[in-house]
């Protein structure tokens, strides 16, 4: 979800003054991580991978906080204020899939894979465990397609932020914003990007835990807080009433549209595309040991539901307090706007001082998405397409890494470009296109290749191509929220969406995933296995839990 | 149940806290397991980056 309108977080709360020195210190510290990130990178394992010897703390951080953007604070936590906690559904999914499945039954196994391939990025490790050349590049060629995209939004939450709290013109913000980024991470690499990474996400722990802290109090403690937000079912706006909402405690009605939407696009689309998200996949490679694994697991459980659970529970529960106060529900106190609903609140319910905390709080959210996405994207137009694509894997050493230098800064380039000039309406679908995409592309070959041996070369490439092509499709011309958007299918057909309901409230994830992992079965049953020679190097020990401890 | 009356809600609540404890006790039982980065050839590895380092010189 991206944010279409500024977020106003200064003005009567916290001193201007005070909030620029505090970010300028914030960039020197940002900056000093990134220059020992450099200093301490000598190889393109460095550069790609960490040295592939990251603690683990780091690594959960790293994790969540790229997962975790300005957008799922804010906005998503706007959407709890409107939808109420239903969202909490999602925030289940995000630590005992995006966390525990993850790390536990696909890390482990990618970390060892990836280190028996020498893979460097998620593409290569697709590419090497199916051998194809061509999986590695259209793998690469989904990330160099829509990722600047995802990265435009989080790139424009994140000015459009700077910009109403420091009162700058919105292209110096943004293109300020770009450039520290980029700069950090051209330099420093991914071990710039993660030891930054693990300092932000530190920072966004402590601003959501106090927010959470300072909300309860504000509304009477927890269970005077749940029972009052209760008690305002009967203030439910007619419009969403009328399509399926009940109340902030309950659920939608089932098979609203409001429930399709909640279930689908949010809580499915959200919570299982993490698992094929290429940027957060790579980290598993991060790391020495499953032993390290097994350590970011407790940090990384901890950290999100403080992340997603703090984000909904308060946006739901701001309800409350605006009631109380004002006598209007969240968003109406917000002016309607969905986005505004949480710097709403933090303005008029928080001290002074929690103001810049929360402030470094999303700075830390915009950057460290961003920062791991401007990477992803570098690796996969230098190392994936022109190394492996263009150059046929004949560059290596000190050159590679300047391959990727290139791709970063080409990538900072086509982001900036997208954020300043595309229409807010296709950088709000942007997330969206990007998970269900990713989710459908990736998700079947990627686990077909870390359990089972049988998944086909071309089973793979025909799942991949199938699922890309059944998201794109399904998103510009039938997921009726996603395509008005895109505006492709009102130019072809003058219409926002050619599929009835129920099927144009469902995210891309519900059709194109199982019919990708359809393709990606049948068609390696009917094709030969691959060389025993290869699986049997792909899979040596991976899944084996070593006797020693 | 914690004056939520939906239970679809309620339990939504109860599962983050679970997975949450479920992360947190793995992680916890499992702190000192599974390091096999010693099963790994070192030999390898130091092939790995002495090639790298060659390369780097080279150019």
């Amino acid at each position: 979800m991206g944010l279409s309108s500024p977020l106003v977080l200064t003005g009567a709360t916290a001193d201007i003054r005070v909030l620029i020195v505090v970010t300028l210190i914030y960039v020197l510290v940002i900056g000093y991580l990134g220059f020992y990130g450099y200093k301490t990178t000598r190889t393109s394992t460095d550069y790609l991978l960490a040295g592939r010897n990251i603690h683990p703390y780091v690594m959960a951080l790293s994790y969540g906080a790229t997962f975790i953007s300005t957008s799922a604070i804010v906005g998503f936590g706007g959407v709890a204020a409107q939808l109420g906690m239903g969202l909490l559904w999602l925030t289940v999914l995000n630590i005992f899939v995006g966390i525990f499945v993850a790390f536990v039954l696909l890390g482990k196994r990618t970390r060892r894979m990836g280190h028996n391939l020498d893979a460097h990025t998620f593409p290569e490790f697709l590419g090497r465990r199916y051998r194809s050349r061509f999986i590695q590049v259209f793998a690469a060629g989904i990330i160099f397609l829509l990722m600047p995209l995802y990265a435009a939004a989080v790139l424009r939450g994140g000015a459009e932020f700077l910009r109403a709290t420091f009162q700058i013109d919105l292209a110096v913000a943004t293109f300020a914003f770009a450039l520290i980024v980029a700069t950090y991470v051209v330099a420093g690499g991914l071990r710039g990007v993660m030891f930054t990474d693990a300092l932000q996400g530190s920072i966004m722990f402590a601003g959501m835990l106090l927010l959470l802290t300072i909300t309860y109090s504000k509304v009477g403690g927890v269970l005077e807080g749940h029972r009052a937000l209760t008690a305002l079912a009967d203030q439910v706006p007619e419009g969403l009433a009328g399509i399926g909402m009940r109340g902030w405690t309950s659920m939608p009605a089932f098979g609203s549209p409001i429930w399709l939407s909640l279930v689908t696009t949010l809580v499915l689309g959200v919570g299982i595309g993490v698992l094929a998200q290429p940027q957060l996949a790579v980290r598993f490679m991060t790391v020495r040991s499953g032993r390290e694994l097994n350590r970011a697991v407790l940090v990384g459980g901890v950290f999100i539901i403080v992340m997603t659970g703090v984000a909904f529970l308060v946006g739901a529960l701001s309800n409350v307090y605006f009631m109380q106060q004002e006598g209007a529900l969240a968003v109406a106190a917000a002016g309607g706007n969905v986005d505004q609903v949480i710097p709403r609140y933090i303005n008029s319910a928080m001290p002074a001082w929690f103001v810049v905390l929360f402030m470094l709080t999303l700075l830390s959210a915009a950057m460290s998405t961003i920062s791991s996405q401007f990477h992803a994207m570098g690796s996969a137009i230098g190392r994936d397409i022109y190394e492996e694509g263009v150059r046929r894997g004949h560059v290596t050493g000190g050159a590679s890494i300047l391959v990727t230098r290139v791709g970063i800064i080409v990538a900072f380039v086509i982001t900036l470009a997208l954020a300043l000039w595309l229409p807010a309406g296709i950088i709000a679908a942007a997330t969206v296109v990007f998970f269900g995409t990713c989710a459908a592309s990736f998700l079947p070959m990627f686990i077909g290749g870390l359990f089972c041996r049988g998944v086909t070369r071309l089973g793979a490439q025909a799942g991949m191509v199938t699922g890309f092509m059944v998201a794109i499709l399904w998103l510009a011309f039938a997921h009726a929220s996603s395509a008005k958007r895109l505006m492709i299918c009102q130019a072809l057909f003058g219409r926002d969406t050619l599929a009835p309901f129920p099927w144009s409230a469902m995210d891309p994830l519900v059709l194109a995933l199982p019919m990708s992992a359809l393709v990606t079965i049948v068609v390696s049953l009917a094709t030969r296995r691959m060389e025993d020679t290869h699986l049997d190097r792909c899979m040596a020990g991976v899944g084996v839990r070593p006797t020693a401890s | 149940m914690l004056g939520i009356p939906d239970p679809a809600i309620w339990m939504a609540l109860v599962l983050c806290l679970a997975s949450t404890v479920l992360c947190v006790i793995y992680g916890a039982l499992n702190w000192n397991r599974d390091d096999d980065s010693v099963c790994e050839s070192p030999d390898r590895e130091r092939a790995w980056e002495k090639e790298e380092e060659r390369l780097e010189e080279e150019l």
